[in-house]
């Protein structure tokens, strides 16, 4: 018997060992395939833009959670960390850093905190931060540098354009498939990552990787990057299907863009995702749909950012409208 | 592919210390404390006064109403106060002290009933019987048992249910009593069987139970009434909706009873007394609790009499250990938690779980982050989160909107929560006052 | 360029036409006809929706008065009198006067005196620590101290004390809206007439249990000696269930029971000191 007295508590006595630290840097190793190849693609810049954009997104939830909002700070819980990351990789490895600086900034201050913190942000604060740039530095956001150029030395800004920017273009100035077919690169060295993009956004097989770790580890369900990437393939299938010579096959459009990593990192964020298996098949239908539309009739030539935020918004109503089948519900009690 | 219930569920480490150890039978203490309250319902009326002798297996609280139970001496002696103590309930309650007469033999005559097979009280005399002699769930809800019996004709009733699941981890009192009473404990469903006048008999047993499994199936071969079923490890599968869904496929509904789908569950330790008031003539005195933790020196099963203070179970074990900071009175999943050592085992008593320090602390509650575990292992299909933070808004309307009141409180949400929200906690809360406002209403 | 201005000059002033009409024919046919006095009343009354009265809110109380035929049962505790009586005056209908009351703490079991034996882990709520346990003494009459009562006040009338890990009525601010008297799980709290100059003797326990378990959990403890009984000279004071109560209408504060006590468990508040030398001063925690 200790000196102190017993304690008593409401059952359960016991709990299981998950926390949600432990899922946060589940995600953090997930990452790491994916960085690497941007480190190999990109060389030294890919690890300047993730650096700055970690350092910087834990420094703004630091100082506006101690001296703003005046509340314990959370910096070790590993959300921070991986908003940075993720906003890494969805930025060109070219960026200036002081875009960088302003994207965490709007990530972490405005898309986070400013709704309350961890858990009560509707928007997944990464792609805030990241549309936000977007929106903001349209030329800066738009230049890719071309990949396996420039490993060895930082070039500014030499542009090759993305997959779906060119086959965009292309199809705007009249081109058909076959003729762009011979300027995107191979569907091989998109799955393995050798082209033009945002710093994690190319490597389909780091990628998938990452994601099969999540769902092993049970942080993420497959419902939705399984949902998602069907419903792009299905939906681009089908314009492929009608007018070959006009649309991309659905493997390109899977394969390229910010597809894999909204299916697996951004749209699967725990806070920013419905509940139930239910909504989650729902919100990820959405995304794709929402997608598939912006890729072959907006103006931009990659849609997944916005697609994600704009079901983000729906969430409230997904979980609301989603419910699990309560148990009992199917026959109704007889009175006694 | 072992059958279970399909939504939710969770499987915690099982730790059953003690599913080896056979049951031994306690010392008769000194003093037995019984609340008068062991049981779902009215609490009994005393019905001795200070100073009164009294046998053993004398009626010295009899029933407050039709859900109630009557209340027996488990050992001869002298009242010796009618006084309050704090019960498992953790607040202090009605109890009859008893002071054992040390030279009455009947208090140590350890007679070992020899197997009596044949039932010979009508349907009618046994009823009257289970509600005469105390019996009450043994399996933790301790729900007088003959208000289950007490069907009325026009009810359709095809299944009894023995629920020998025992899903919390720790406890294996109910695994111990299959395999050293298999006999008897069929020998109790036939009862029931005849009582009930239903013809089939599933007894559902978890598949980590492969020695009591196949002690029944032994002993049922050319019985093609009583049926076994190895289930597959999931708690909360001794909940007796779920294992109804398990064992028949049949859902009981929102506010129901498994007796709207055509079944009456029974614990094993429920049907082990029925078979002792029966066939010996033995009202409800004793049950097995399993005394265990992971610092005992030596958990163990115990006969133990209703009333004996925890604190001379666990000097049986060898002491409280060094760094306890939490006993339970039941398993770890949906026991409570007690005030001091000095509660006494009532009827609805399973296990006495000693918890050190490092385990009996909760973590520090962080923000939902909405990941939907909660949701996912809920056995009812309920949102855990959402319920919590209607009880935390006190919005209690809406929460029996989103049916709460449904809730079985089998902690399996406080359990994955990867945040160490106190779900439960509220949702508790959430009902007691749901329930208020429901019965205000009617 | 002229063009472009008119055409969005025009095609602006004609959407603000049509959705000015379009308000308009709205709020006329969904007019909701309002007794004006119901308004009226409203304003009088002090507009902190505090529940006291009984009614959800300021709105519905007013309603209540307007419609009622007989609303002498009904009052507005935060108002008072004073505010009654302008509702009296208004609607011409005779309200009720009532002696002016205050919320007080009946426990006096600090952390110095009423040791813990338990430690509580969960939500810090008493309904919901109430609803696992009698509390982390052993007292199960006294206050659980996680602050339901302060949860509640609307006013700021009441702070959880850290010394003595017990709540505090700031009895100005405290407008005896009753809704840290419905939080109490304990029901330790009572509204008692304020008094002139806020004198008050109350007993500041509710342990119901006899003397010598009583005063073992708590050595403030009402231990139900009924020395107060035999010396008060009114019968103000009720000995029921091993507990003193004293009975506001009939104390009329001669004080004689304050120093009896042998566990200082009756509390006086606001007296001038006292003379005799001899009388150790009680400790009062609820002045504030």
């Amino acid at each position: 018997m200790s000196d102190q007295p017993i304690i008593v508590s409401a059952s359960p006595h016991v709990h299981s060992d998950r926390t949600s630290k432990k899922l946060m840097y589940d995600v953090v190793i997930a990452l790491i395939p994916a960085f690497l190849v941007s480190l190999y693609v990109f060389g030294i810049s890919a690890m300047i833009t993730t650096v700055v954009a970690i350092v910087s997104c834990l420094l703004f939830e630091y100082l506006i959670q101690k001296y703003l909002m005046k509340v314990d700070v959370t910096i070790s819980d590993g959300s921070a960390l991986i908003t940075g990351i993720l906003l890494a990789f969805n930025l060109p490895s070219s960026i200036p850093v002081w875009m960088i600086v302003i994207g965490s900034l709007v990530a972490i201050g405005v898309a986070k905190l400013s709704f309350g913190g961890l858990g009560f942000n509707i928007f997944n604060p990464a792609l805030v931060g990241r549309v936000f740039l977007l929106v903001s530095f349209p030329v800066q956001m738009t230049l890719w540098p071309t990949a396996l150029e420039n490993n060895t030395t930082v070039v500014d800004a030499v542009t090759g354009a993305t997959t779906l920017g060119m086959i965009k273009e292309g199809v705007q100035f009249g081109e058909t498939m076959t003729e762009l077919s011979a300027k995107i690169p191979s569907s091989m060295d998109m799955f393995l990552g050798i082209t033009g993009g945002s710093l994690g956004e190319m490597s389909a097989i780091a990628l998938i990787l990452g994601g099969l770790f999540l769902i092993f580890r049970k942080v993420i369900s497959w419902h939705i990057p399984v949902t998602l990437l069907a419903t792009i393939a299905i939906m681009t299938g089908i314009f492929w299907a009608i007018d070959p010579e006009h649309y991309a096959n659905p493997l390109i459009h899977v394969l390229s863009g910010g597809a894999v990593l909204g299916a697996f990192f951004m749209a699967t964020d725990l806070v920013t995702s419905p509940v139930t298996k239910k909504g989650m098949v729902i919100f990820a239908l959405g995304i794709g749909v929402i997608t598939v539309v912006i890729r072959l009739f907006g103006s931009y030539p990659e849609g997944v950012s916005f697609a994600i935020l704009i079901m983000n918004a729906f969430v409230p109503l997904i979980n609301k409208y989603f419910k699990p089948r309560r148990f009992g519900s199917r026959i109704k009690a007889k009175i006694v | 592919m072992l059958r279970t219930f399909p939504k939710g569920g969770i499987h915690p480490p099982e730790n059953k210390l003690t599913s080896s150890k056979p049951i031994k039978r306690l010392p008769v203490p000194k003093v037995v404390y019984v609340p008068i309250s062991q049981h779902i319902g009215v609490p009994a009326e005393i019905i001795v006064e200070r100073k009164d002798k009294v046998e053993i297996g004398q009626v010295i609280a009899r029933s407050g109403g039709f859900v109630s139970s009557n209340i027996h001496a488990p050992v001869a002696g002298i009242v010796t106060k009618l006084d309050m103590i704090v019960d498992t309930s953790g607040y202090k309650k009605q109890c009859i002290v008893i002071r054992t007469d040390e030279k009455n033999e009947s208090n140590y005559q350890r007679v070992e009933y020899p197997l009596k097979r044949e039932i010979t009280l009508s349907p009618e005399e046994i009823i009257q019987r289970i509600s005469d002699f105390g019996i009450v769930g043994l399996g933790g809800a301790t729900f007088p048992a003959h208000v289950k019996l007490n069907i009325k004709k026009d009810r359709k009733l095809d299944y009894l249910i023995i629920n020998g699941v025992e899903c919390e981890p720790y406890l294996t009192a109910d695994h111990r009593l299959m395999l050293e009473k298999t006999e008897e404990i069929l020998v109790g469903i036939r009862i029931l069987m005849h009582a009930l006048d239903v013809d089939r008999a599933i007894i559902g047993i978890e598949n980590n139970k492969r020695d009591a499994i196949e002690a029944f199936k032994n002993l049922t071969e050319d019985e093609p009434g009583i049926q076994i079923a190895a289930l597959k490890v999931k708690y909360p599968q001794g909940g007796e909706k779920q294992l109804v869904r398990a064992l028949l496929n049949r859902e009981v509904p929102i506010n129901g009873l498994p007796l709207d789908v055509g079944v009456v569950v029974h614990n094993v330790g429920t049907i082990f007394a029925i078979y002792q008031a029966i066939q010996h003539n033995l009202p409800l005195m004793e049950r097995v609790v399993t005394v265990t933790g992971k610092n005992l020196e030596n958990p163990s099963n115990f006969w133990v009499k209703i009333g004996t203070p925890i604190t001379d179970l666990i000097a049986e074990v060898g002491g409280v250990p060094e760094g306890t900071r939490k006993i339970v009175s039941g398993g770890p999943m949906m026991g409570k938690a007690l005030k001091n050592f000095d509660v006494p085992v009532t009827k609805g008593t399973s296990g006495i779980l000693v918890i050190s320090e490092d385990e009996a602390s909760r973590g520090e509650p962080k923000n939902c982050i909405r990941c939907g575990e909660c949701v996912s292992v809920c056995p009812m299909g309920l949102e855990p989160h959402l319920l919590m933070n209607l009880t935390e808004k006190t919005l209690f309307e809406k929460a029996m909107q989103e049916d709460i009141l449904t809730c079985i409180e089998c902690g399996s949400c406080s359990y994955v929560c990867p945040s160490h929200r106190p779900l439960l906690d509220y949702i508790r809360f959430g009902k007691s006052v749901s329930k208020q406002l429901q019965s205000k209403k009617a | 360029m002229t063009d472009s201005v008119l055409n969005s000059v025009i095609l602006l002033t004609s959407l603000g036409v049509v959705a000015g009409l379009v308000l308009y024919i709205v709020s006329k046919k969904f007019h909701v006809h309002e007794n004006p006095l119901i308004a009226k009343v409203e304003e009088l009354l002090p507009a902190t929706n505090c529940g006291g009265c009984g009614s959800p809110g300021c709105k519905a109380f007013a309603e209540k008065l307007v419609n009622t035929e007989d609303i002498s049962d009904l009052f507005c505790p935060v108002g008072g009198n004073d505010v009654m009586k302008l509702v009296s005056e208004a609607l011409g209908k005779e309200v009720a006067e009532k002696d002016p009351t205050v919320a007080v703490v009946r426990c006096q079991g600090s952390c110095e005196v009423r040791p813990k034996t338990t430690e509580y882990q969960g939500p810090r709520s008493c309904a919901i620590s109430a609803l696992i346990y009698s509390g982390e003494t052993d007292c199960q009459y006294g206050c659980l101290g996680d602050g339901d009562c302060v949860a509640v006040c609307q006013f700021d009338a009441m702070y959880m004390d850290e010394t003595t890990g017990l709540p505090v009525v700031i009895t100005d601010k405290c407008t005896s809206c009753g809704m840290c008297v419905e939080a109490c799980p304990r029901d330790i709290i009572e509204m008692r007439p304020k008094n002139k100059r806020d004198l008050k003797i109350y007993v500041g326990c509710l342990n119901e249990e006899k003397g010598g378990i009583a005063k073992n959990a708590c050595a403030v403890a009402c231990i139900g000696c009924s020395k107060c009984l035999d010396i008060c000279p009114k019968d103000a004071i009720i000995m029921e269930n091993n507990l003193a109560y004293i009975d506001p209408e009939y104390c009329t504060m001669c004080r004689k029971c304050v120093p009896v006590c042998p566990t200082h468990s009756i509390i006086e508040t606001n007296f001038p000191p006292r003379k005799e030398k001899n009388v150790e001063p009680v400790k009062t925690q609820n002045d504030a």
